[in-house]
C-alpha cells in the first residue's frame, strides 16, 4: 500500500478523532443566533453614530451635500497639503472640478496602472467605499471601480474617502448581507494604529496615516 | 465503507518534539521565579493588562447582546469542529476554484518545509512576515533562517522582539513585557538607520518602525501570514490587524504564502457577523480594529497573483480526540484571557515556555504536545474562572485545567512504577477518611500541630519533603485544642450522630 498524501493523513486522523470522542449533534441550522441582526434607526441617526465613532477613532470628518462635493474635496486635499492625488479608475471626474491637484487616475485595465513606487511618490488617495458601518465606524472597500486596486489606499499616506448617506448601514451583520465576499475587501476603521506599546491606541504606523472620510447627504 | 475497513481508530498524534515552540526550557514553577523578581517587568504587564482590561469592559458594555453574541460564537465553533473534515474539502475546492493553490502539513517539520520549498522556487533569500501565531508554533523564521532565508516581522510588537532577540510574551502583544524606554533603547541599538534623537513617544517609536519597514514592504516578493479564520463555504480568507503591515504584505508582494491552523475554520461567510463583532472587543479592546483584509484565492490586477495555503495539523488532531480538552480549539487567539488572569498578570508570557502564554496556553500547549511535556502548565492556575468569564467564544478554561490535571496524574502513574509524593499521600488520605474511626483518630493527631505553632501562632516553614514547597510560601493556622466532632460530642450530649 502506499503513503497516504499528507491530505489523507490529516483528514484520516480527524475522523479517527471524532469516533475516539464522538463531537455533539449540533447542524448549522440549529445554531443560536439570539444577538441583534436587525438594528434601524433614521439615515440622519445613522450618519450621526458613524461621524461620532470616526471621530473617536481619529478620522477627520466633513459633512457635504452632492452640490458641495467638490468644493469640500478641494477644501480637504487643500487643508491636508496635498498636491497630487491617486484615484481609482470609476471616480467621477465632477469630484476634482474645484481643485487644481494633479490628478493620476489609475487604469490598470488598460496597462496603465500606477506602480508601487509612483504611489510612494503620490501625497494622497481620493475614493468612493461600498459601505458603512455606523456602529464600528467603519468603511468598506471591496475594490469596485469607484474604490480600486487594494494597493492605492495602502501606500499613500493620506486617504479620503467619500460615503454617501445611504450606504450607512447599522451594524456589522448588516454589512456583511450586503458584501460579496469574493471581491477583495478591506475594512478600515480610523488610520494606521497600533497598541502594541503599552496597550495604547497610537495613531500612525504602515497605512496612510490621516484618514478623512466626506458624508455626502 | 464497512466498520472492519475503517479498523480500530488510533489516537492522532501530538505536535512533534525538536521542532516548533510549544515546549519550555524550565517548569512554570522555575521559570516564573525568574520573572517574579523582575520588579520592572512585573510594572510593566501590570500597567499594559491593567489599561486593557477597561477598554475591554467599556466596548464590551456598549453590545447589549454580548451574551448572545458569545453563545453562538461557540455554537458556531462546536458545529465546525464536528464537521471539520467535509469544510476543510469545501474549503480547499473553493481556494482552488479561485486560483490559490492548498498543501496539507501534518506537522511544523513538514510544514517548514513547504513554505521553504515555494521561497526557495521564487528564488528570493527574504520574506517579509505579517505576525501570526502559527508561524511562531512551527518555527518557521527558524526553519527559514537554515535555508539561508530572512524573515522580516513587520507587526511593531514582533519587530521589537525580533530587534530585541527576545522571546513573544503574549498572543496580540508579544512585547507587552517592554516598556516605552526599554523599546527606545532597542531601537537605537539595532535598527541601524533610526535617528539618534528618537524620543520613547510611543507615536515617535511607531514612526521609527514605518520608516525602518517600508522600503522592505514596497520591493518584497514574498510575504507569509496567517489567518484569523477561513471562510469553507467561499474560499475567502480573513487578516485582522491595526497597523497596515498586514495590508502590505497581503497587497504588494506578488506571491503570499499563509499558514492557518485547520481548527481555523468558519462555515459561511455570514458567520463572520459573529467572529467581526467578538474578536476586536475582546483583544484591543476596540469596536473594530484599524483593517481587515480578505481575500479569495487570486484577483488579476489586484494583490498577490500566486497564493499558497498550508493547512497546518501539528497535533490539533490529538486535541480533538480530548473530548474534555477538545473545546481548547475553539480559541479565536483574541488574548483576553491572559489580560484578565492574575498569575499571567504577575508571572508574564515567558514562564509559559510555549508560544502560547496564560490561561489559553496552559490547556492548548499540553494538548498539543501532550500532557507529559508540558506537565506543569495545568497547575498554573488559581482556577478563579475569570478567563472563562472573559472568553469570547465561552471555552471553558478552568474545566480544562481541572481535567489536564487529572490527566497528568493519570499519564504519570501510568509511565512510573514509583508512585509520586502526591499519590502516595492521596491514597493515604483515601485509606484515612474511608473509616470514621481511622478519621476521628486522624483529626486527632492533627493537634500535635499545635506544638508546631505555639511559638508564632501559625505553623510555618517544616522541613520535610513535599511539606517544605507548600509550607515555605503559606502560613498554616494552628490547629484549635478541640476537634469539631469532640466539640460537637461534648457539646451534644454524646450524640455522634
Amino acid at each position: 500500500m502506499s503513503e497516504p498524501t499528507a491530505r489523507e493523513a490529516v483528514l484520516g486522523r480527524i475522523r479517527d478523532a471524532h469516533r475516539l470522542a464522538p463531537p455533539p449533534d449540533l447542524p448549522y441550522e440549529a445554531i443560536a443566533r439570539d444577538y441583534r441582526r436587525e438594528r434601524s434607526g433614521t439615515t440622519e441617526e445613522l450618519v450621526e453614530l458613524l461621524v461620532d465613532r470616526l471621530v473617536d477613532y481619529k478620522a477627520r470628518v466633513r459633512r457635504s451635500t452632492p452640490a458641495e462635493l467638490a468644493g469640500t474635496i478641494a477644501a480637504a486635499l487643500a487643508d491636508q497639503g496635498v498636491r497630487t492625488v491617486a484615484v481609482p479608475p470609476g471616480v467621477e471626474p465632477g469630484w476634482f472640478e474645484q481643485t487644481d491637484v494633479e490628478v493620476r487616475r489609475d487604469r490598470p485595465d488598460e496597462g496603465a496602472g500606477l506602480t508601487v513606487d509612483e504611489l510612494d511618490g503620490l501625497d494622497g488617495v481620493v475614493t468612493a467605499c461600498a459601505l458603512a458601518v455606523a456602529e464600528t465606524g467603519t468603511i468598506v472597500l471591496d475594490a469596485s471601480p469607484d474604490q480600486g486596486r487594494r494597493l492605492l489606499t495602502l501606500v499613500p499616506d493620506y486617504h479620503l474617502c467619500v460615503v454617501r448617506a445611504d450606504q450607512v448601514v447599522p451594524d456589522v451583520p448588516q454589512a456583511l448581507a450586503l458584501l460579496d465576499p469574493v471581491r477583495p475587501t478591506t475594512m478600515i476603521s480610523g488610520p494606521s494604529a497600533t497598541s502594541d506599546i503599552e496597550l495604547n491606541r497610537v495613531e500612525g504606523v504602515h497605512g496612510p496615516r490621516t484618514l478623512e472620510v466626506v458624508v455626502v447627504s | 465503507m464497512s466498520a472492519v475497513m475503517l479498523g480500530m481508530p488510533t489516537l492522532p498524534p501530538p505536535a512533534p518534539r525538536g521542532v516548533g515552540h510549544l515546549r519550555g526550557d524550565e517548569s512554570f514553577p522555575d521559570a516564573a521565579r525568574h520573572s517574579l523578581a523582575d520588579t520592572q517587568l512585573r510594572a510593566n504587564l501590570g500597567h499594559a493588562t491593567r489599561t486593557i482590561r477597561a477598554k475591554r469592559a467599556s466596548v464590551v458594555a456598549e453590545l447589549p447582546d454580548w451574551e448572545e453574541l458569545r453563545e453562538a460564537g461557540r455554537q458556531l465553533k462546536v458545529h465546525t469542529m464536528a464537521h471539520l473534515p467535509d469544510y476543510l474539502e469545501q474549503l480547499e475546492a473553493a481556494v482552488t476554484a479561485r486560483g490559490g493553490i492548498v498543501h496539507w502539513a501534518r506537522d511544523a517539520a513538514e510544514a517548514n518545509r513547504i513554505v521553504t520549498e515555494l521561497v526557495q522556487a521564487k528564488g528570493v533569500d527574504e520574506v517579509v512576515k505579517v505576525k501570526s501565531m502559527a508561524t511562531q508554533e512551527i518555527g518557521l523564521n527558524e526553519a527559514l533562517e537554515a535555508a539561508g532565508i530572512s524573515a522580516w516581522e513587520t507587526d511593531l510588537a514582533e519587530l521589537i522582539v525580533q530587534l530585541g532577540h527576545d522571546k513573544p510574551s503574549h498572543i496580540l502583544v508579544p512585547a507587552i513585557h517592554r516598556n516605552r524606554s526599554e523599546i527606545r533603547q532597542i531601537f537605537l541599538d539595532e535598527m541601524g538607520d533610526v535617528d539618534p534623537d528618537l524620543t520613547d513617544e510611543p507615536s515617535v517609536l511607531a514612526g521609527a518602525a514605518r520608516l525602518h519597514l517600508r522600503r522592505k514592504f514596497l520591493s518584497a516578493e514574498v510575504a507569509i501570514s496567517g489567518a484569523n479564520y477561513a471562510i469553507a463555504e467561499t474560499g475567502t480568507i480573513g487578516v485582522v490587524e491595526s497597523e497596515g503591515n498586514g495590508r502590505m504584505c497581503l497587497t504588494l508582494p506578488q506571491t503570499l504564502i499563509t499558514v492557518m491552523g485547520i481548527e481555523k475554520l468558519v462555515p459561511r461567510y455570514t458567520d463572520l457577523e459573529v467572529f467581526l463583532q467578538l474578536l476586536p472587543r475582546s483583544s484591543t479592546g476596540e469596536r473594530m480594529n484599524p483593517y481587515t483584509s480578505m481575500w479569495t484565492g487570486i484577483t488579476p490586477d489586484d494583490g498577490p497573483q500566486e497564493f499558497h495555503l498550508v493547512l497546518l495539523d501539528n497535533g490539533r488532531t490529538q486535541v480533538l480526540a480530548d473530548e474534555e480538552g477538545r473545546d481548547a480549539l475553539n480559541c479565536i487567539r483574541c488574548s483576553a484571557c491572559l489580560n484578565v488572569c492574575p498569575v499571567y498578570e504577575r508571572a508574564g508570557g515567558h514562564a509559559y515556555g510555549s508560544v502560547y502564554p496564560g490561561p489559553i496556553g496552559a490547556i492548548l500547549s499540553p494538548l498539543l504536545t501532550g500532557v507529559e511535556d508540558n506537565a506543569s502548565l495545568p497547575f498554573a492556575s488559581s482556577l478563579c474562572g475569570a478567563c472563562y468569564d472573559a472568553c469570547p467564544v465561552k471555552i471553558n478554561i478552568p474545566e480544562i485545567l481541572v481535567h489536564l490535571r487529572a490527566r497528568h496524574t493519570e499519564e504519570y502513574a501510568e509511565e512510573h512504577t514509583v508512585p509520586s509524593v502526591e499519590a502516595v499521600a492521596m491514597s493515604t488520605l483515601s485509606f484515612v477518611m474511608r473509616d470514621p474511626r481511622r478519621w476521628r483518630l486522624a483529626l486527632r493527631s492533627g493537634r500535635l500541630g499545635r506544638i508546631l505553632g505555639r511559638r508564632r501562632g501559625a505553623i510555618g516553614e517544616i522541613p520535610l519533603p513535599v511539606v517544605k514547597q507548600w509550607t515555605e510560601t503559606r502560613d498554616l493556622a494552628r490547629p484549635p485544642q478541640q476537634t469539631f466532632r469532640d466539640w460537637w460530642a461534648a457539646t451534644h450530649d454524646g450524640d455522634r450522630s
